[in-house]
């Protein structure tokens, strides 16, 4: 009874992260998959074939591409637009700054298909032609407001002491910029950036009511989905899937290395490691 | 380039420095000369105006009023990366994403210096930490990131180093080295030093000139030495250590000293001691000042020392000195220290007793009951 009280939470934890898991781990099973059938849905031979001849089926690589393209092109544009949106929010007081604030959060909230339906009422009535240029600027709009709260608090999160440190220094106003503000700020426009690139290459909903002719990964497997997706859409997502995992781990290796780097420069100097752990109990809850 | 000692260095002029938030003055026409090459310490409770005094020194915050001048030169209206001031924060403000060496290097990057590899190497080796040139802040420890941020200001040889508690985050035995280490740092390079502190007994180790700050308004000014023996407002008694203080009313003048009763007992201060414009006189006393006696050795007190009776009621020994409090007979509670240097035989708790003190070392301030009254408050929300 005991022994199952204190397992309890881990095996509850793992319990989640199978439920988790298991979506993304069919899908990479089935990416390997023969189907007998046209409908890819239970395990018949072994095959590399999907793989092998990934753009096997007509438009599945053209979709890829474009939904990459269109992410790239506005993940772009609402990075540069929201960071500066950040900056003037936590850096500026001016009229209409509590206004924009809250409007800010209106897109994260509005339903997708609410966002989609009057976004293609708005550009019928300007006779915009749909297309790319259409999903693209759909993106952006939706995008920025989360570039905008990731930045934001990454700046709220920074000490205004090192700004008029850097002041007090000699740094010029743009100096002070480039040489603190600027790299202190670059990991939140990162974040925000592959958060935004994400966001836009999954979308279905708003890409879907002003795509026009133009088809998207999503709407590829979508209309897929009606006559039986093809294995190679299961080895697309999957390597989707391994690329997001490389980011992730990559970025976990490189600030456990850093954190080995440091333990190692203490010890290599027993004379001030007793004063350097003190330094790091004080810094580790910053970093 | 570091340490050529030909730098030039000449007075701060504060003129008429007022700093209004709303209607609130933080700093109220504030006029004050810091000559070169002291070290000068602006000590104030929290809120006092002390540290928006030196964030307008270095251009942090505008005066509503007043100007600031270094020797001749008008810097008032300079921006805060024009004028010739660096500044080591209270927290240090270190650059996190940068190393020790590019930290202290960046001012002298920002001047387009060239060649600054043997300066910054210097100036590390001055505060000792050139083996840790190429670790971050984090990597350091509190006592090594404040050495830090004293390079990376110092090596731009301003006229005028700011201090904004610098000791503030530092345990009390790295406070004490620190203390040392700044004062020598200082004798070194011989710049301005203007430190900003709360803590009276930094500002007293470190600083040839205090300037006690209340309210916006330095209330007095000199050596820590003489500001301590002879405090000259009730504020300033109690912020710079202990006092004892006593509100009478001035009975009589001799040719060298005046007479004032308080709670119906005669005390005398010498007019040199005394700066109580009117005839209501606060007589005040440092505790350890004070001799502490058995009632029944009356007889041997000194003629011409001011004296009181009371009642021990508490005792705490402090292995250097022993500190007493002693309920009067009007029931007012003085603190009295008394050195230790006497084996056994101290007054216990109960003890009818007589203090005893000299006039040489008693002080007059202005004011009556309100002032007391007054300065308690402040005091109080001070701390």
């Amino acid at each position: 009874m005991r022994w199952i009280k204190s397992k309890l939470l881990s095996v509850i934890a793992v319990l989640v992260l199978i439920y988790l898991f298991i979506p993304i781990a069919v899908v990479a099973t089935l990416s390997f998959n023969k189907p007998e059938g046209k409908y890819n849905t239970s395990w018949n031979q072994f095959s590399l074939d999907a793989w092998t001849n990934i753009c096997g089926v007509p438009g599945v690589c053209d979709s890829f591409m474009i939904s990459v393209r269109i992410g790239i092109i506005s993940t772009i544009f609402a990075t540069i637009l929201g960071t500066m949106i950040a900056f003037a929010l936590v850096r500026y007081r001016f009229r209409g700054r509590a206004t924009t604030n809250l409007l800010i959060f209106l897109p994260m909230t509005t339903p997708e298909v609410v966002m989609g339906a009057s976004l293609l009422a708005l550009f019928l009535n300007l006779r915009f032609p749909l297309g790319e240029t259409t999903i693209i600027i759909a993106h952006i709009m939706f995008t920025i407001s989360f570039v905008v709260v990731t930045v934001k608090a990454r700046l709220q999160g920074m000490d205004p002491r090192l700004e008029e440190a850097a002041r007090d220094l000699y740094a010029s106003p743009r100096a002070t910029f480039r040489y603190v503000t600027f790299p202190l700020v670059a990991p939140g426009i990162a974040g925000a950036a592959l958060l935004g690139f994400s966001l836009s290459f999954d979308d279905f909903i708003i890409s879907f009511f002003n795509a026009g002719t133009v088809v998207t990964f999503p709407i590829y497997i979508w209309g897929a989905a009606q006559r039986g997706i093809p294995v190679q859409v299961n080895a697309l997502a999957t390597l989707v899937f391994v690329v997001a995992l490389l980011i992730v781990l990559t970025s976990q290796f490189v600030s456990y290395r850093k954190r080995k780097a440091l333990e190692a420069g203490m010890s290599s100097d027993p004379a001030i490691a007793g004063a350097n752990v003190k330094g790091l109990e004080a810094a580790m809850p910053r970093s | 380039m570091a340490n050529e000692g030909t730098h030039n260095v000449e007075d701060l002029h504060l003129q008429n420095l007022t700093k209004k938030f709303g209607e609130v003055a933080a700093v109220d026409d504030l006029t004050l000369t810091i000559p070169a090459g002291s070290f000068f310490a602006l000590l104030g409770a929290s809120g006092c105006g002390k540290t928006t005094t030196l964030r307008m020194v270095a251009g942090l915050e505008e005066p509503t009023s007043g100007s600031i001048h270094i020797g001749q030169n008008d810097i008032t209206n300079l921006r805060a990366f024009q004028r010739p001031v660096n500044t080591v924060f209270q927290s240090y403000a270190l650059f996190p994403h940068l190393d020790i060496f590019e930290n202290v290097a960046f001012g002298l990057r920002r001047r387009k210096v060239k060649n600054i590899d043997a300066a910054v190497n210097s100036m590390l080796e001055l505060v000792e930490l050139a083996p840790m040139a190429r670790r971050k802040p984090t990597q350091l420890s509190g006592g090594q990131q404040q050495r830090v941020a004293v390079a990376r200001a110092l090596i731009n040889q301003p006229d005028v180093l700011l201090l904004d508690e610098p000791l503030g985050a530092l345990d009390l035995k790295l406070r004490r080295q620190m203390q040392i280490e700044l004062k020598r740092i200082q004798t070194e390079v011989g710049t301005t030093f203007v430190h900003v502190t709360h803590d009276q007994e930094e500002a007293m180790t470190m600083a040839d000139t205090v300037a006690v700050m209340n309210a916006g308004r330095i209330e007095q000014m000199g050596h820590p030495a003489d500001i301590y023996e002879l405090p000259k407002t009730v504020f300033v008694a109690n912020f710079l250590g202990q006092a004892n203080l006593f509100a009478g009313v001035r009975t009589g003048t001799s040719s060298d000293s005046i007479e004032v009763v308080a709670n119906g007992i005669n005390f005398r201060v010498l007019s040199a001691r005394n700066s109580a414009p009117s005839d209501e006189v606060i007589v005040g006393i440092r505790p350890e000042k004070m001799t502490i006696l058995d009632l029944h050795d009356k007889e041997t007190i000194p003629s011409g020392h001011n004296m009181l009776e009371g009642r021990v009621i508490d005792v705490s020994y402090a292995g250097v000195s022993t500190q007493y409090l002693v309920e009067t007979t009007w029931g007012q509670n003085v603190t009295v220290f008394e050195q230790n240097v006497l084996v056994g035989d101290r007054s216990s708790v109960g003890d009818p007793v007589v203090l005893h003190w000299s006039p040489d070392h008693t002080f007059g301030l202005a004011g009556g009951e309100t002032v007391l009254a007054d300065t308690a408050q402040i005091l109080a929300v001070g701390a």
